[in-house]
Order: structure tokens, then C-alpha cells, then sequence
């Protein structure tokens, strides 16, 4: 009996519907995609009930971490034609009689939020790497010297002056103490801000008739 | 799943047959990329945006004369003062040096039956109102919209007079979420009238001595 050869296919599956749902699922990311900002540290916000959208623009943010660390970052504002962080940075630098290149300036325009005594600034800005960055990452300065107010009164000052419906928001971590935050707030109300946005994270929490104490 | 074309055994003899090209295109690197880019895409969009509570502090003031400060009735003050490992004491009305004895620090937390059912016994009109008029809209019996609600809410706010006015202090201890879990529980208790403060030198003392 001669031996029945079955032909030899080789297994096929039609990737067609995979494509189709990889695309809409590419494009879909594409279209929503607002990237997360870098942070120059790692926040842990704590959680309110508080429904209210943090606003995209028109925003400058105290960042406090856990350790107490101070940074700060505001963003160019809405309209783009202006550039408040050039602003921002030109007038700090006529503050402590620092001078930066156009580069430097317009390096800074595209970066977030730093964290550095102004001294410090030139080396960051000129830092080749992330890891040289971070390093000279320090915090701002909020005590005042010599009678002087503090480096952060005069970053909050300057944009204030370059972009003035800029609202503060303070991004702290839950770990943070009291006591800096307190200090910032003090500081703010110093530059006549009494209005903050205190960035947390929304967690939802009922409390109904019922739970009222008869 | 590349898939091997087969090749067609040359014949010999016959014509020759242009070969037959097969029309499918591998999708592999394809697929591949964009696997690649959905992944990096997810990992990298921030879906959640962060969500803000606004928080108005009282302007501080320091040349008004003290008569034309403020004056608050202190039957309604409730004075909340949160310290370390998350621990909140509350004592009502006002710690004189002048006229004893102090009022007792009591101690609380931050758990349903803490310092929540302390705010809500003591502003139980109000939240019952504000409860109530919500209610009305969820079950649909009224129909306003949202700048409406907010407003009326606001009015129930500013004309209630029975609710207590919360002094919110916090000493060196105290961790910032402290401070914002305090705050969230004002908005939930629907709480009327708050300030954050200075926390008095007579008040840290008073700390010292309060029960552990």
C-alpha cells in the first residue's frame, strides 16, 4: 500500500482582528495621551474627597517631599506665545546678579519642576546627564538671610509678576511634616497668596444620614 | 507565525510559469511595533488627573487693632489640634490663662468614630439640611442645577448659626496629611465655618499634659 503523505501546511492564524484592536487601541492612547510630567521628585499625595480639577495651565507648584525638600515649577501659562519660565528665570537672575545665556533660558522653558539654591543653577542647567541633575537637586532655600527674604519668596514673586493669574497649588507628600508646610504657607501669605490648592488624590467617602449621631 | 512560503519545485520540461508570488504580508514586525508602543503609551499617560482642594487661610492682618479682629462666640469655637502618630485632640471654646480652669484636651482619631462623629453631633442642623436638599435632587423631586445647588448649599452655610466654627492647629509633629485629612473631614461634615491657625503657646502646653 503506498503511504499517504498528508501535505505539509504550515499553521496559519489570520492576525487581522489583532491588528484592527492594536490600532484603535494605539490610536485611542495616542489622541488621550497627556504625558506625565517628569517630576524632579516622588510625591505621595494624600487623599481628600475634593472633586476639583487640578487646572493645566496657569499653575505654579510648591513641591514638598518627604523628607522636607523644597521645589518649585510653573508652567509657560496659556498662551504660548509667552514665556513665563524665560521670565521667571531672567528676573531671578537680575535678583543674585547671575547672567544666562539665551540657551540656558530657553533650556529651562522646556524643563519642570527643579529644586536647587540659585547659586546652583548654572551647573544644572549645564548638567550633561539626569543622574548630575539630580544630584544637585538640594531644595530651594526658604530661610530668609540677612534680612533678605527667601529664595522661594522671590520664585513665587517673579512669577506672579510674569504670569499673573498663576494660582498656587502645594503638592506635598502626606509624609511631609506640618512644620515646612507651614513655613510655605506662611511665605505665601507673605506674597499676599491666600488662596492654595492643595493637590491630593481622590478617594470617595459617604457619609449619609444615617451615620448622624441621634 | 511567519508563515514559509513554500517554494515551488522547479518542473522541468514545460513551460516555465511566472511564480506565483503570494499575496499576504507578514505582519509580525508590525504587530511587534505596535505592541511595543501600547505598552509604552500605557505606561507612560497619566490617566488620573490630580484632583486640587482649595483652601482659603484668614488673611493675616497685623495692623488692625485687636477690638476690630473677629470676635467669635466661644460656645462655638471647637479647637482641633493634631500632633504626631496622628492624633488629634479637640477641646471647645477658649483657653484663657486669665480665667480657670482650662478646658480638658480630649483625644480622638481620624476613624469613622472619631473626630467625625464629634463634627457631626455639633453640626447636626446643618448637615442634616445640606443632607436633605441634596437628597431632593438625587431622588429627583428637585430640579436645579449645579451652580443652583452649590449656591443654595453656600446660603445654608453662611446662614446657619449654630454650627461650630473649627479652629484647625497643628504643632511641629504633626505630618501634612494630618492637615488635609482634617480638612477633607470639614467637607465632608459639611462643616461651615474653618481656619487653619497658629497653634498658642498656651495650647502646647495644655498638649503636654493631655492624656496619651
Amino acid at each position: 500500500m503506498p503511504k499517504i503523505k498528508a501535505p505539509v501546511r504550515t499553521p496559519h492564524i489570520d492576525m487581522t482582528p489583532m491588528v484592527d484592536l492594536f490600532s484603535v487601541l494605539l490610536i485611542f492612547l495616542l489622541l488621550t495621551a497627556s504625558f506625565r510630567p517628569s517630576e524632579a521628585t516622588v510625591i505621595t499625595s494624600p487623599n481628600s474627597v475634593s472633586e476639583k480639577q487640578a487646572p493645566d495651565k496657569d499653575i505654579m507648584t510648591i513641591i514638598i517631599n518627604k523628607d522636607g525638600t523644597i521645589f518649585f515649577n510653573i508652567d509657560n501659562g496659556k498662551d504660548s506665545a509667552k514665556h513665563t519660565r524665560v521670565d521667571v528665570l531672567t528676573q531671578m537672575g537680575k535678583q543674585y546678579n547671575i547672567t544666562f545665556t539665551p540657551k540656558e533660558l530657553n533650556d529651562f522653558g522646556h524643563w519642570a519642576s527643579f529644586g536647587m539654591p540659585i547659586a546652583d543653577f548654572k551647573k544644572w542647567l549645564n548638567a550633561k546627564d539626569s543622574k548630575e541633575k539630580d544630584k544637585l537637586q538640594t531644595g530651594i532655600p526658604i530661610d530668609s538671610v540677612d534680612n533678605q527674604p527667601s529664595q522661594l519668596f522671590f520664585w513665587v514673586r517673579f512669577s506672579r509678576l510674569a504670569n499673573p493669574y498663576a494660582e498656587v497649588a502645594i503638592k506635598g507628600d502626606g509624609e511631609a511634616n506640618y512644620k515646612k508646610v507651614k513655613m510655605v504657607m506662611d511665605l505665601l501669605q507673605e506674597s499676599k497668596v491666600n488662596k492654595f490648592n492643595l493637590v491630593t488624590n481622590l478617594e470617595k467617602q459617604e457619609v449619609t444620614l444615617k451615620d448622624l449621631p441621634k | 507565525m511567519a508563515e514559509i512560503i513554500e517554494q515551488e519545485k522547479g518542473k522541468k520540461g514545460g513551460k516555465r510559469r511566472p511564480k506565483k508570488q503570494s499575496t499576504r504580508i507578514d505582519m509580525t514586525p508590525m504587530v511587534d511595533l505596535m505592541c511595543l508602543l501600547i505598552t509604552f503609551f500605557m505606561l507612560t499617560t497619566a490617566f488620573s488627573k490630580p484632583k486640587v482642594m482649595v483652601i482659603t487661610m484668614p488673611e493675616k492682618n497685623k495692623d488692625l487693632p485687636k477690638e476690630e479682629q473677629v470676635r467669635i462666640p466661644a460656645w462655638r469655637t471647637l479647637n482641633i489640634i493634631l500632633t504626631e502618630n496622628d492624633v488629634v485632640y479637640y477641646y471647645v471654646g477658649n483657653a484663657d490663662p486669665k480665667k480657670p480652669p482650662l478646658p480638658t484636651l480630649e483625644k480622638s482619631d481620624f476613624s469613622k468614630d472619631g473626630i467625625r462623629k464629634v463634627l457631626l453631633e455639633k453640626n447636626k442642623d446643618l448637615f442634616k439640611q445640606i443632607a436633605e436638599y441634596r437628597e431632593k435632587r438625587i431622588s429627583g423631586k428637585l430640579l436645579v442645577a449645579d451652580t443652583t445647588a452649590d449656591a443654595a448649599i453656600k446660603k445654608m452655610k453662611k446662614e446657619d448659626m449654630k454650627g461650630p466654627i473649627v479652629l484647625i492647629k497643628a504643632d511641629d509633629k504633626a505630618k501634612y496629611k494630618d492637615v488635609v485629612n482634617i480638612i477633607d473631614e470639614m467637607a465632608i461634615c459639611n462643616i461651615a465655618s474653618y481656619a487653619v491657625v497658629d497653634i498658642q503657646p498656651l495650647e502646647l502646653e495644655m498638649l503636654k499634659t493631655a492624656p496619651k
